[in-house]
């Protein structure tokens, strides 16, 4: 199993409505149980790069124009949302898109949906055990929610469908800290428990660094930065861009820390 | 009091076929935001086929009735294929405007078939099915919709409410594209609630066709009725066209009985604005959940 790759991405072009190139270039490649993080500023088209695996971009109007996406060997750009998932790619999209009227426990019946026909109560139980807040909540409107259940109902919904391998869009998006680092540890569990594949989509570069082996870092549609996690955290840009923590660690003066004084190198 | 029982019996057993003929513009509705303003087509189009089939094809009743059901579903899901599905993705006005022009195009076909003439069906209903309660009557007609009527609204709020299949249909109503990030068939889900639209408004389509004779012009203005119900009781809920159709029915009879037949039409208009007034949502709408 070790080095077996999962999801290769090789020099991929993404356009919208024909005309707007998100992405250039980008090439990645995800082995087999490794969580990887991709990093990056807004509009930097990680959300695009996770679309274009998970075939969103089609209702969006975009489309891998150059370059392939090989999950398992077989090539899937440009494969329909139904196809895709049924190989068992599931994301997670970013902003907790729950269903708003139905209730929890419906909203995770709906992850059952590449499987249709079968026995799901030991999923569900899995998912309570995971996420024991849903447990209490599960018979009302997931609309009434609050944010942390409903991260963790996404999450859980996806985990419904047996991904292979997970793909999440900012997981920590609008949360408290604590319940970032709750639910940080719940996707480091699943990891390693169900063996699942993750790629995380973070602008929490520190936690995203902090449970992934590799990580990527995006910028303009590029990937400008690619190593091991533990490399990339002692790496100096990424701690002045990302992490926030200057080399010296002491604290600079506002003037020093303009970004047009220092230059990114990779730029 | 005869008098008024009498009405009452009329006005539920009306409300009920047009809360039947409701449910099948509500299932468009939920799944996809459609306005289906080929309804009253939908309906005559069922009807006429249980005509073809009986009283032409001389098929036994029950094998009629089975196939113009089959038949309809069919037909919904062709429709669908055919006519909708290339327009998903495009604004939700052009699709409506569609279905106008599917209205259109169905009752022109219906009345090259079959002429503007009314059509009878032969006599099925058993005479045992009518009722005496008292001197009040009630025809084996208005008891076989009141029993067909209920029979359907209790499989589909079971259906939607508990089959995996309607959660799929109401997560794609819900959140669109979360609902294709988890694998569903968002256009199967379409088709299916055409079929099924197909399918209850045959239903009605048949009922009506027994108590008032089969129209084309008739039933297709049926349809038109099928607005007041449905925005009273809340253009997406299941309970609510029933409970629609109840009061819209009740109000026709009662107006007619104790005030005036020409008001009959207009009266269930004027409690529609009224409603709305201070329900926008319909008595069961959905009231949009918003988080602050």
């Amino acid at each position: 199993m070790e080095d077996h790759i999962s999801l290769l991405i090789n020099n991929i072009s993404v356009v919208y409505s024909d005309v707007i190139q998100v992405l250039k270039g980008v090439s990645l490649a995800i082995k087999k149980g490794q969580v990887v993080s991709l990093l990056g500023s807004n509009g930097a088209g990680k959300s695009t790069t996770l679309k274009a695996i998970s075939g969103l971009l089609k209702p969006e109007n975009g489309k891998v124009t150059e370059g392939f996406i090989e999950y398992d060997g077989v090539p899937v750009q440009n494969s329909s949302p139904e196809e895709i998932t049924r190989k068992g790619i599931i994301q997670v999209l970013e902003g907790r898109q729950e269903f708003k009227y139905l209730t929890v426990e419906e909203n995770l019946r709906v992850g059952t949906a590449t499987r249709w026909g079968k026995p799901y109560q030991k999923d569900l139980e899995l998912v309570y055990h995971y996420f024991p807040a849903l447990l209490a909540r599960k018979r009302s409107k997931a609309g009434y929610c609050s944010g942390g259940e409903l991260q963790m109902l996404v999450i859980g919904r996806a985990l419904m469908a047996h991904p292979m391998l997970l793909l999440l869009d900012e997981p920590s998006l609008g949360l408290a800290p604590i319940l970032v680092k709750e639910i940080f540890q719940i996707i480091r569990r699943i990891n390693h428990e169900q063996g699942t594949t993750l790629m995380v989509v973070e602008q929490n570069a520190n936690m995203a660094l902090q449970i992934a082996n590799y990580g990527y870092v995006m910028e303009n549609g590029k990937i400008v930065l690619e190593s091991e996690a533990e490399e990339l955290r002692e790496n100096p840009d990424v701690k002045e861009f990302y992490l926030g923590t200057a080399a010296s660690g002491a604290l600079k003066s506002y003037k020093d820390v303009k970004s047009y004084k220092r230059r990114k190198r990779w730029l | 009091m005869e008098f008024f029982l009498q009405l009452l019996v009329n006005g539920l057993s009306l409300g009920f076929l047009y809360a039947l003929s409701a449910l099948g513009f509500v299932m468009i509705f939920k799944s996809s935001s459609v306005l289906n303003l080929a309804h009253g087509e939908l309906l005559a189009i069922g009807a006429f086929m249980f005509l073809a089939l009986s009283a032409w094809a001389n098929l036994p009743i029950v094998l009629a009735f089975a196939l113009t059901l089959a038949g309809t579903f069919a037909l919904g899901f062709v429709v669908e294929r055919l006519f909708l599905r290339p327009l998903i993705g495009e604004s939700l006005i052009e699709v409506i405007m569609l279905t106008l022009g599917l209205g259109i195009m169905f009752k022109g076909l219906l009345l090259f078939i079959f002429g503007g003439d009314i059509h009878d069906y032969p006599k099925f209903l058993p005479e045992g099915l009518s009722l005496q309660l008292g001197a009040i009557q009630i025809p084996s007609v208005n008891v076989a919709s009141f029993i067909i009527g209920i029979v359907f609204v209790i499989l589909f709020g079971f259906f939607f409410k508990y089959s995996s299949q309607g959660i799929y249909m109401r997560s794609v109503a819900d959140n669109q594209p979360a609902a294709l990030s988890l694998g569903v068939h968002v256009r199967r889900v379409f088709a299916l609630s055409w079929a099924i639209a197909f399918i209850v408004a045959a239903m009605s389509g048949i009922i009506l066709g027994i108590i008032n004779g089969i129209n084309v012009h008739e039933l297709s203005a049926i349809g038109l009725k099928v607005f007041p119900v449905v925005i009273l009781g809340g253009l997406d809920s299941i309970g609510g066209a029933i409970l629609g159709g109840v009061i819209i029915g009740l109000l026709e009879t009662f107006t007619g009985g104790y005030i005036s037949t020409s008001l009959r039409e207009v009266i269930p208009y004027i409690v529609l604005i009224l409603i709305l007034m201070v329900r926008p949502y319909g008595l069961f709408g959905l009231v949009e959940i918003e988080r602050v």
